[in-house]
């Protein structure tokens, strides 16, 4: 599956970059998932990705849990908990 | 029905300006309460705040805590603006505006439209420190507690604390 991923504060700037397209395996079928997978593609990843547990993800700009199943997402949003207001 | 209205902007807003529109346009209203989120200096500390936010997803969230706040107490009227971009000391970062037939109402609903943007709004804010380097604003476990006392409460009831 094909699936544009964005990243914002400082897992953007851990990453290095401000999103990218992703094929995501077969076998990815979780927020959570994803997240173990991204943490292997390299050291910039595994720095963004270094707590798991504190990652914030949405789906489609809907803000949604780990275990959310990310079949059908177009794009997957992966940002720090959030500090608006 | 209430009159929402939520915008996410890099341009300042005139507090005063809302204000006066949605009073005017809201005749029915006995009690309005503004409220304006400020970039604190920090005693000299800082010299802004730069919010980076998830457009889109950001406009989405604004609005879905805008209508779930008319959902719980019986607004009239509703304004919601957020900033993103670097804000200055001093500077204006948030806005909200309730208006309602009573004061309760009113108070409550700014509060409760605060206490769900510190948490369920995409917006991180990075320190422009006057010494030099700055840092990401952690999130507060605390900011957490005070959303989510409002599960605790049934409708229209503050909650305590």
């Amino acid at each position: 599956m094909r699936v544009r991923l964005v990243y914002f504060a400082w897992i953007r700037e851990r990453i290095g970059k401000a999103g990218e397209e992703l094929d995501v395996p077969e076998t990815i079928v979780t927020i959570g998932d994803l997240i173990a997978h991204l943490s292997s593609l390299g050291e910039e990843y595994a720095a963004a990705f270094e707590v798991p547990k504190v990652i914030r993800a949405a789906i489609n700009e809907e803000l949604v849990e780990h275990d959310e199943p990310i079949a059908g997402a177009r794009e997957i949003g992966l940002f720090p908990p959030m500090t608006g207001g | 029905m209430t009159v929402i209205t939520t915008r996410v902007q890099p341009s300042d807003f005139d507090a005063a300006g809302e204000y006066e529109a949605l009073r005017v346009a809201t005749p029915a209203a006995g009690a309005i309460v503004s409220f304006t989120g400020l970039c604190r200096d920090e005693g000299g500390r800082l010299t802004a705040l730069e919010l980076e936010h998830y457009p889109g997803m950001a406009d989405k969230a604004l609005g879905r805590i805008a209508s779930n706040a008319a959902t719980r107490f019986p607004l009239l009227a509703l304004t919601v603006i957020h900033r993103h971009g670097v804000i200055p000391a001093g500077g204006n970062i948030v806005l909200v505006i309730a208006a309602a037939s009573h004061r309760k109402a009113a108070f409550e609903a700014a509060n409760f439209v605060m206490d769900y943007l510190k948490t369920d709004a995409p917006f991180w804010k990075k320190e422009h420190a006057a010494a030099g380097e700055g840092a990401w604003i952690a999130a507060k476990d605390s900011d957490d507690a005070e959303r989510d006392r409002w599960d605790a409460v049934t409708a229209g009831n503050a909650p305590s604390g």
